[in-house]
């Protein structure tokens, strides 16, 4: 039987992809940020996953404005990196795993979860930072990867609830699959950060860590938090954290915090790193 | 009636939502063209030839000639598809936000240094803010 046994949640910021690609990660900027990696890259080298569904948004790379799925599911044997306007990131194409993704779009359907089905797909920093961010610059990415693309670019973006609940749908199927695979859920995106207007650059070291607080034993209610507040207390863009809270529901309701990181700034974004273990 | 907008409250912020995407359309369709090397070597060299390509207002042509992001953005261009523009121009994200705060690259990146903008004062039209 396939499992969930971790949860990743992690920022996407596409600079620390640049820092990562252009050997800046020893800086004095950049340091502290991948110094606050160096456990769980220890700690997936000894829990490898066989598969990560990887729940992450497009930036307007694969999905411009001629369609704008809500839930997407990538169902492909490999999905190439995207050329986000500089040329794709020098970065592994992305193996996937279609009889696992094909698997869990019929039974999340089934479970009133309406995803679309994407089989030509380029990904964003939104997806391959987090794998840098874990993996470091291999040759090949040591994983299969699901991309799971939410929509919070266009409003309104799915509620933090309709999130969790979705997390739990996906747990359901991966729980359903007959194949014995390790699967790990990552959630990606924020925290806090305003990427437009004059109000850019707001960062809530409040907000987020009281986010981290909750995430792993408190997650029904922090699924609560409305659109609006997630806007006026953590910035336009700090919406991105409703994909934490599908990961969160795709665990179990006990987990133990392994690891936990924040830091201010990368670029315009506060960076927040968790990774919870599932506890039976 | 009209749709719900409680966020409108919300000082220095625009939601891209239904009434942005449809008025911003062509203008983010114009920067997803730009995800081509093709096409940024096409704009690069005749800015203005490229955009009349395009069926956007002379506003949004304007804007985008003046690299006025917040010009953009209030006429319907979100910015994640106006990153498409200023990745063309060699610019990080970090410069296009300090362009549309007001403050020079140094300030921006000393005030993000210092912990970014505080939610103090900017969570409401007509507080106190402190940019």
């Amino acid at each position: 039987m396939a499992r969930i046994t971790a949860g990743v949640a992690t920022s996407h910021v596409p600079a620390i992809g640049a820092a990562i690609d252009n050997g800046l990660t020893g800086t004095d900027y950049w340091k502290p940020v991948f110094a606050g990696y160096d456990f769980s890259k220890e700690w997936i080298r000894n829990n490898q996953p066989d598969v990560v569904i990887l729940v992450y948004n497009d930036h307007a790379s694969a999905f411009g404005m001629n369609m704008v799925p809500t839930f997407a599911i990538g169902c492909a044997d490999e999905f190439a990196p995207a050329d986000e306007g500089w040329g794709p990131r020098p970065v592994p194409k992305v193996v996937g795993c279609p009889e696992l993704a094909w698997h869990i779009m019929q039974s999340v359907i089934q479970s009133d979860f309406d995803l679309t089905v994407i089989n030509e797909m380029a990904v964003d920093h939104g997806l391959t930072v987090p794998l840098s961010l874990l993996f470091g610059q291999p040759q090949a990415w040591p994983c299969r990867v699901i991309p799971f693309a939410v929509n919070v670019v266009v409003y309104p973006p799915p509620s933090g609830q309709r999130c969790y609940q979705l997390g739990k749908a996906i747990r359901r199927a991966v729980d359903s699959f007959d194949e014995d695979l390790n699967v790990q859920i990552w959630g990606t995106g924020g925290m806090s950060h305003q990427l437009q207007g004059p109000r850019a650059g707001l960062i809530n070291k409040e907000f987020d860590n009281a986010f981290l607080d909750r995430l792993a034993g408190d997650a029904e209610a922090l699924a609560k938090i409305p659109h609006l507040d997630y806007v006026r207390e953590a910035g336009s863009e700090g919406i991105e954290l409703v994909m934490w809270l599908i990961m969160r529901g795709a665990l179990n309701a006990k987990v133990r915090e392994l690891h936990r990181f924040y830091h201010v700034p990368a670029s315009n974004t506060a960076v927040g790193h968790m990774v919870l273990e599932n506890v039976d | 009636m009209a749709l719900d907008k409680p966020y409108a409250d919300v000082p220095g912020t625009t939601i891209f939502d239904a009434d942005m995407a449809r008025r911003g359309y062509h203008l983010n369709q114009f920067c997803m063209s730009l995800m081509q090397a093709a096409n940024r070597e096409r704009f690069k060299a005749d800015q203005r030839g490229y955009l009349d390509a395009w069926p956007m207002t002379e506003e949004q042509k304007m804007a985008v000639l003046a690299r006025d992001y917040n010009g953009m953005i209030a006429l319907g261009g979100n910015i994640y598809f106006l990153a498409k523009i200023f990745s063309t121009d060699g610019q990080s994200f970090e410069q296009a936000a300090a362009s549309m705060t007001g403050l020079t690259r140094e300030a921006y990146r000393s005030m993000m240094l210092g912990g970014g903008r505080s939610p103090k004062g900017n969570r409401y039209k007509g507080e106190k803010t402190d940019g």
